[in-house]
């Protein structure tokens, strides 16, 4: 891992994680949708020993063939790609008003399946490298509670599933990345969630696994993984009563 | 990498079993207990402006660490602006040894990326877990203060919020009332956005360190005043609890060498029972303490970390202290001689209270810039006592008549109880923050120690 394409730069969940990888010098193409904010995250990271730092502003949900066009033009032979934006709205909004529910479709799910497709023509080509996606634990069962974000996410890691089996013919690793609730802005409203974790474990775990040349789907904080494999094994005559 | 940003939320939490959030944010002594209306969380610099224009009058004050001691970075029942996420690198100038900072990053964040590059903070106090903003806002000092000043002076440049105008650029040259106002200003200026500090140059990441005793204070006064001559870094620690006001002086400067740093970190994970920090246990710790050292004075050559920051090892030592927390009283007394000192430690001693981190430091003549700022010539005493309710009180009172009498001051940023007379008294010029103070802002500790 050299040379990372960004899409989501300032998702403050992985804001730790790029320091990270400016502080082992990597060189980074940072993709959000506010040039002011892009423009301080480069010069943190810069200054925190990032070989080199690019920005592109850019809506990922509108311009996919933009945002490519950039990264193959000025930041070429780049080997890794990590998908990391997202939004969680309120549940009950996304009940009470059917917009709501198709954004958080198309945020977390559609326009994140039209980058990867476009984005995944360079890692077939180059037959090597990572493709990463940031997912959730939400995505693993519909609960009452969340579950248009969850059936965004939970479709999102399906793809991931099928992308890693396409792409695995080429060399190119796909790594899924789910995370249990993180101290970010999206869940600053809701500090009492159970077990809500520090973005800079999960940092920690997601710069791991890119690192690692083998694993494919990580819970992060690693427990997850247990508690959600327990959690899809109860019975839905039984789920459907849990106030979860 | 950056552990010091790991640290905060959780780190405030002091009431798990209510799991209110307001509940969490908290000073380091624990006392007083705050409970806040609303914090809001800022991510982006973009994100004040809307948090300032919502907000109501005399409502908002801006938090970072939390590691003032007492309610001066506190907002009970109005709200807090969490700008700790404010903590990126702007602009860094190697070889001018200049950076521009969001006000939120701690010191520990950037002495880690600038260290390697040769440069350290002008000013450091005994935590590295302090924010920039609160460190102009407190106008801390350190060790160096007989060489350096407070922290206020190495200040080339900041960006204030307010919620009256558009973001104000104050330097020295414009907007410099403004920018004395904010410097020690106890954040009631409005939200610091950025600031463009001048770093100190360093030749490697050691300090060579020297450790001496003194049996009382004359031997302390002579050995401070020598080594104020030879030294960048003096402090001293004195035992409290013995007649006479015995201690260890430790005195430094930058080596040219790197050293790695050990770097064990240690949780306390609740808070200790109240019966663990008696007096007869501290009497133990002291004397021990005092024994180790005097065996074996001399130099060594150790990492800046331990210099500095000792305690920070212990990630949230404050723990110790027990349910009540504690309280920390530190006075200047501008006589500079051993009296007032002695009559301090004297009352202390006598109380009966468990003191054993006491603080003795001769500040220099370099003044500082704020308005309000707490360094002035003299003596710098600062004591931590565990806090035991109105016997703890009374004692901190007699206290303040004995700095009183000797025309002393005590430091907002460790209070939690002075009396708005003993605030008044010590700033006589508090009034002339009040034109700067911007409209919306306000604290704990400002409408307590100005209260008629």
């Amino acid at each position: 891992m050299k040379r990372i394409v960004i899409l989501g730069a300032t998702s403050t969940m992985i804001q730790p994680l790029l320091r990270r990888m400016a502080a082992d010098g990597k060189e980074l193409l940072l993709v959000a949708r506010s040039q002011e904010r892009l423009d301080a995250v480069r010069s943190d990271l810069r200054a925190r020993g990032a070989a080199n730092v690019l920005t592109f502003e850019a809506d990922l949900t509108a311009s996919p063939d933009l945002v490519y066009s950039f990264a193959e033009q000025c930041f070429c032979d780049f080997d890794t790609l990590l998908l990391s934006y997202g939004t969680m709205l309120d549940q009950a909004l996304c009940q009470a008003d059917v917009e709501f529910a198709a954004r958080e479709l198309q945020t977390n799910l559609i326009s994140a399946v039209v980058l990867l497709t476009v984005f995944a023509r360079h890692f077939e080509q180059r037959r090597s490298g990572v493709i990463a996606g940031i997912t959730s634990v939400a995505g693993d069962r519909g609960r009452r509670s969340n579950y248009v974000y969850g059936a965004a996410k939970g479709g999102l890691s399906i793809f991931l599933q099928g992308l890693r089996n396409r792409m695995c013919q080429y060399g190119v690793r796909v790594l899924t990345i789910k995370p249990g609730p993180v101290v970010t802005a999206m869940t600053a409203d809701e500090s009492n969630m159970p077990m809500i974790a520090d973005s800079e474990k999960v940092a920690r775990d997601i710069y791991d696994a890119l690192e690692s040349s083998n694993s494919d789907v990580i819970y992060t904080p690693r427990q997850w993984r247990w508690i959600m494999a327990m959690l899809k094994l109860v019975p839905e005559r039984l789920f459907k009563r849990l106030p979860i | 990498m950056t552990t010091a940003s790991t640290l905060p939320v959780r780190e405030i939490v002091s009431d798990r079993s209510n799991g209110s959030k307001i509940e969490r944010y908290q000073s380091w002594g624990r006392y007083p207990k705050a409970a806040h209306r609303n914090v809001s969380k800022i991510y982006w610099r973009d994100q004040l402006e809307e948090a300032l224009r919502k907000a109501e009058p005399e409502s908002l004050l801006a938090y970072g660490m939390g590691r003032s001691y007492g309610d001066s970075c506190l907002n009970s029942d109005r709200d807090l602006l969490d700008c700790k996420a404010l903590n990126r690198i702007l602009d860094c100038d190697w070889e001018a040894g200049r950076v521009c900072v969001e006000a939120g990053i701690t010191l520990g964040d950037l002495l880690e990326v600038i260290v390697p590059r040769g440069w350290f903070m002008p000013v450091v106090p005994g935590t590295k877990f302090v924010t920039v903003g609160g460190a102009i806002a407190n106008d801390i000092h350190g060790k160096n203060h007989h060489r350096a000043g407070t922290f206020g002076c190495h200040v080339k440049q900041i960006t204030l919020h307010r919620s009256d105008t558009s973001p104000v650029v104050c330097s020295p040259a414009t907007n410099s009332d403004l920018l004395q106002a904010t410097i020690g200003g106890l954040g009631l200026t409005g939200v610091i956005g950025s600031a463009e500090i001048q770093l100190k140059r360093i030749a490697g990441n050691a300090i060579e360190v020297e450790t001496l005793t003194f049996r009382d204070l004359n031997q302390f006064l002579d050995l401070s005043a020598a080594s104020d001559q030879s030294h960048e870094y003096t402090v001293a620690w004195v035992d409290c609890l013995s007649r006479g006001g015995r201690g260890i002086f430790f005195r430094g400067s930058h080596a040219e060498k790197n050293v790695s740093c050990r770097s064990t970190k240690i949780t306390v994970p609740f808070a200790f029972p109240e019966f663990g920090l008696n007096r007869p246990a501290v009497k133990l710790f002291n004397r021990a303490y005092f024994g180790l050292k005097a065996r074996k004075p001399g130099s060594a050559v150790i990492h800046y970390d331990p210099f500095f920051f000792p305690l920070d090892s212990i990630l949230n030592w404050n723990l110790l202290y027990g349910r009540r927390g504690l309280v920390q009283y530190q006075c200047v007394l501008p006589a500079g001689d051993a009296g007032a000192v002695k009559t301090i430690i004297e009352a202390v001693s006598k109380s009966g209270e468990a003191c054993f981190l006491a603080v003795l430091k001769a500040f220099g003549e370099i003044q500082s810039p704020g308005l309000l700022s707490f360094p002035r010539p003299g003596l710098t005493l600062a004591l931590d006592l565990p806090m035991r309710g109105n016997r703890t009180l009374a004692l901190l009172s007699r206290l303040d008549e004995l700095v009183l009498a000797n025309g002393g001051a005590l430091y907002p940023a460790k209070d939690a109880r002075m009396s708005s007379t003993m605030f008044k008294s010590g700033f006589p010029n508090w009034a002339s923050l009040v034109p700067y103070i911007d409209p919306k802002f306000s604290s704990s500790f400002w409408r307590r120690a100005t209260a008629e």
